[in-house]
């Protein structure tokens, strides 16, 4: 037992002694929640547009007012010629343009109809789409309340919208649980990768392995420091979370604790695994690095929903242990579910952990053979 | 042959890091194709010195000029004088033979016609045409010395500081690598050669010993050893490195 | 001249050697491109909805078809109590529940406030207010043609209408793909460029081949120059391959001119790769060189504007983007691809991306230490 804690605190001092790395470790976590807490919004706001009218008269001018002074539109200019739009659209200083005709109001009365046309920048469809959107209930708005005088119009069908779980839509509450995921899994899985690469590569290996300590000692006393770290990283970002940026903590704690110890267990031993195919540090490097962040950021429905994507992408997404962490934490702390709602995505990770874990023996075994 | 043309002149150099003097006022001159081998065991600044005479580190103070050049303000200058081989193994690995001259001699700015040459030229005389095209992972460490040792000689350098040139190297060709350093100073080249090999320093013109950043002693292999009356270098060594050690004999 | 040739021939013969490093620079980002396309991807394609109907009526049912015909919306189930509706979302079946109270169709015809009640899911907040501007449009077309039944019945002479023609230009097909291949192009030759070069130097350094090159009277610019030239030129590569399978594979639309797009990555990929080598200067290890280039990468994709709009950022962060080399190209390349901008349409930029590029190569060649102290 002593001489197993004096090797866990010679695996922390190698950890400590490198304070850059430990800086961008420690550091990043809390940058990115900034990022995505302050700077990161999916939402609209905002957006420039144009007005090129050539009408003037009072109901164009107050579908623009009404347009500039909702939160989604900021005037950029008024436009004077036809000639002009296009130089803005590709110089980016504005995403859509209002076009009144001649004579707007005078046509409406006369014909009881009058077109109002938008160019709408596409090139970005989604934005262009919830603009879009934003411009056709301000016009319908503006037609039944000014123009019909149908405020109380009572045959008009109003929907009332609750937003379940996230009622501000802040994307904050998406992306803590995902910061977890890829925090825990970047620390355990590609630092355990490496540490133990790292020793083979410069032959410490050998000496360690011929020293009384069975090698699966070994393998824990190298992993125990960075399972330490990931976790105070990890409760460092929820903290964060829950404290700076208000994200609800609905459900219970000790659940969360519980069930990111299995998630840290099936990260550290996919770090293993790696550790035993990779040669050296380089190539540990960059299979966890095209093998584990990105699948981790880009496939887990960190950020983008997994629902969306095509089928084989969606096939694959079920491989990476982010996703189903990801599940799970945002079950038990957005929607405050207990155990019986995640039992599936628990029992999935166990499953991928004893997997790694007998893959490695395995190689291990053959190695030393 | 010895000229009384000096080619490295050092006054009271210094090198210190925080508090931890490494090289502490040393002074020597070298003559220009003189073998000057520097001793000391590890850790005595014999790096540190040589990184210094190289530009490859500033010195904290004193004086010093390689080849006529100051070693604070025109280190670059020094650079285009002389040929280097680090005490650790700096060529590329994964570069073969001929590819690894082909570079150095493009950098000294030899032309594609004269590196082809002089690498034929060269491999051959080591006995190593038959590589030319073989990565320098694939070779055993006493040639890649060797071959250290001739990538510093190919732009024809007046003044070749090598640091532990021999180091982990077989008899045979540490043999042959003097044969080689022996060559080069009868083409008129000045050579300053670190080593931890005693024997070796017999092979010197003149010798200088340090001892924990200083030069303990400076002279000819025989001149010292009438001075102490011993035998060998190794026993002025001894004397020199530890006193008490060698009281105690 | 001749020097800097000398590194650069030496620089490709070690990537070729590198078995390991040739697929991660060849076919890794087309991998990666191919499957980010796919995956990054905001567009809410269909939501499965529960619905508690409560009214049952042709009115109810023609609202109801109404969202069913759009294609976006997929009844999954259909309940007689909203608590049962409720667990479906819990489970994440279902993302939205769409209520219709008692008396809907009997408040429609005696104007009488008919409400119904539309519940999402809103832990994606983004994806949520998406299907709530579907569902919106959705309701509105539906008043819209009450509003047309009705003028039949009451024969009401005052209504007018404004009707709203939209006209998308530059991808009026509203292809997602357009829009992103050009940012995850840029974004995939950043990672690579800025991982290869930042490694590349602090190598050397760890190998202690670097100590041999000091040695030499090679000049602090030709040694930067020969390091940011290889990486360079495999930069462009990558780009013009991933164009050329962006053209191919998606169809997407070059319509600016092909020469100021591979002249101004020429400028980008300086400011990228200098930063880069910078990295490496200031480093002792690869893993430090690698943990920092991530560091700095990630803060530059996540505020490059690629999956959010900068415009939508505080203002503070907007002035930090100023500062984020990988945002003013990504804006570039839309641009330029997508729309046809000239030159002087994105003169900002260039701007930026060229004082910055200068700043980061004098920066790096003046850290770069020939002589340690």
């Amino acid at each position: 037992m002593y001489t197993f804690i004096q090797f866990v605190k010679k695996e922390f001092l190698h950890i400590f002694r490198d304070y850059r790395t430990l800086l961008v470790l420690f550091g990043m976590p809390p940058v990115q929640l900034l990022i995505f807490g302050y700077a990161v919004r999916t939402e609209v706001n905002d957006a420039n547009i144009a007005i090129y009218d050539r009408s003037k008269d009072y109901i164009s001018c107050e579908i623009s007012q009404k347009l500039l002074s909702s939160q989604y539109f900021k005037l950029t200019n008024y436009i004077s010629n036809e000639s002009e739009i296009e130089a803005g659209f590709r110089q980016g200083k504005y995403k859509v343009v209002v076009c009144f005709a001649p004579e707007f109001s005078k046509q409406l009365e006369r014909t009881g109809n009058a077109d109002v046309q938008f160019l709408i920048d596409a090139s970005d469809p989604n934005i262009s789409n919830l603009l879009y959107g934003y411009i056709s209930s301000i016009i319908a708005d503006y037609q039944n309340t000014k123009i019909n005088k149908l405020s109380k119009a009572g045959w008009m069908v109003t929907p009332q919208i609750k937003m379940l779980y996230n009622p501000e839509m802040k994307s904050v509450y998406m992306f803590v649980p995902g910061l977890l995921a890829l925090i825990l899994m970047l620390v355990s899985a590609l630092m355990t990768s490496i540490a133990i690469t790292k020793e083979k590569e410069t032959g410490t290996m050998e000496v360690l392995l011929v020293s009384p300590l069975k090698p699966s000692i070994i393998i824990i006393g190298k992993v125990i420091p960075y399972t330490l770290l990931a976790l105070l990283n990890a409760f460092s970002v929820l903290a964060l979370g829950v404290y700076v940026f208000g994200v609800p903590f609905k459900g219970s704690f000790i659940l969360l604790l519980f069930e990111t110890l299995i998630y840290l267990g099936t990260a550290l031993s996919l770090g293993i695994m790696i550790s035993t195919f990779a040669k050296t540090q380089q190539v540990a490097l960059m299979v966890s690095l095209a093998g584990l962040l990105l699948p981790t950021t880009l496939l887990s429905g960190f950020i983008f929903p997994t629902e969306n994507m095509p089928l084989p992408l969606q096939f694959i997404s079920n491989f990476i242990p982010a996703k189903w962490y990801l599940i799970i934490t945002r079950n038990i702390m957005l929607k405050g579910l207990g155990f019986s709602y995640i039992r599936n995505e628990t029992l999935i990770l166990i499953s991928m952990m004893v997997f790694f874990l007998i893959v490695s023996m395995k190689k291990f075994k053959i190695r030393l053979d | 042959m010895i000229s009384d043309k000096k080619v490295i002149k050092v006054e009271n150099l210094t090198k210190r890091f925080g508090s931890f003097i490494a090289v502490n006022d040393i002074s020597f001159e070298v003559g220009e194709g003189e073998i000057f081998g520097f001793l000391g065991a590890n850790g005595a600044g014999k790096t540190t010195a040589i990184k210094m005479l190289t530009g490859l580190l500033l010195p904290s103070s004193g004086e010093a000029t390689v080849a006529g050049f100051d070693a604070f303000r025109q280190s670059e200058k020094i650079k285009k004088n002389i040929g280097y081989m680090s005490q650790r193994f700096s060529l590329y690995e994964d570069l073969t033979i001929a590819e690894n001259i082909r570079l150095y001699g493009g950098i000294y700015g030899l032309s594609n016609k004269h590196i082809k040459e002089q690498t034929n030229i060269l491999l051959t005389k080591m006995k190593l045409i038959d590589y030319k095209n073989s990565l320098i992972a694939s070779l055993p460490l006493g040639w890649r010395q060797k071959l250290a040792f001739a990538v510093a000689m190919f732009h024809d350098p007046k003044i070749v500081f090598l640091d532990e040139p021999t180091g982990g190297v077989d008899p045979i060709t540490r043999r042959q690598f003097w044969d080689m350093i022996y060559e080069a100073v009868s083409e008129g080249k000045t050579i300053f050669v670190t080593t931890h090999y005693m024997d070796e320093a017999e092979y010197c013109d003149r010798v200088s010993i340090m001892v924990d950043g200083k030069i303990a002693a400076i002279d000819t292999p025989s001149k010292l050893k009438q001075q102490f009356n011993v035998k060998s270098i190794n026993d002025v060594f001894v004397r020199l490195a530890r006193p008490n050690m060698a009281l105690n004999q | 001249m001749r020097t800097i040739l000398f590194l650069i021939q030496k620089e490709f013969l070690q990537i070729r050697r590198n078995k390991q490093m040739l697929p991660i620079i060849f076919f890794v980002p087309i991998v990666q491109l191919l499957v980010l396309v796919f995956a990054a991807n905001f567009e809410v394609k269909l939501v499965y909805v529960t619905l508690v109907d409560y009214d049952k009526s042709s009115s109810s049912r023609s609202l109801v078809d109404k969202f069913a015909s759009t294609g976006r919306f997929k009844f999954v189930s259909d309940y007689n109590s909203e608590k049962l509706a409720f667990q479906e979302i819990d489970k994440n079946i279902a993302k939205m529940a769409l209520i219709i109270p008692r008396g809907f169709e009997r408040n429609i015809s005696r104007s009488e406030f008919p409400e119904i009640q539309i519940i999402l899911n809103a832990v994606d907040g983004a994806a949520a207010g998406i299907i709530q501007n579907y569902a919106a449009q959705i309701i509105y077309d539906y008043n819209k043609e009450l509003v047309k039944s009705m003028r039949l019945i009451q024969t009401q002479p005052t209504i007018s209408t404004i009707t709203v023609k939209e006209r998308y230009w530059y991808n009026p097909e509203l292809n997602f793909k357009f829009y992103m291949v050009p940012g995850i192009l840029v974004v995939l030759v950043t990672i690579i460029g800025m991982f290869l070069t930042s490694m590349n130097i602090v190598k050397e350094k760890e190998m202690g081949t670097i100590e041999q090159l000091n040695v030499t009277p090679i000049k602090k610019y030709q040694f930067i120059t020969g390091k940011l030239v290889p990486f360079w030129i495999i930069a462009m590569f990558d780009l013009a391959l991933g164009l050329f399978l962006g053209k191919v594979l998606f169809h997407i639309p070059i319509v600016g001119n092909i020469f100021l797009i591979f002249g101004l990555a020429s400028i980008y990929l300086i400011v990228a790769l200098s930063f880069a080598l910078f990295v490496s200067t200031v480093t002792e290890t690869q893993q430090q060189a690698m943990f920092i280039s991530w560091f700095f990468v990630v803060i530059f994709i996540l505020m490059s504007g690629l999956f959010t709009p900068i415009e939508s950022m505080p203002h503070w962060a907007q002035i930090v983007t100023l500062f984020n080399p990988i945002s003013h190209f990504i804006e570039i390349m839309r641009r330029v691809i997508l729309k046809g901008a000239g030159f002087f349409d994105v003169l900002q930029q260039v701007w930026i991306l060229t004082v910055y590029g200068m700043v980061m190569l004098i920066l790096s060649v003046w850290r770069y230490r020939k002589v340690s102290s």
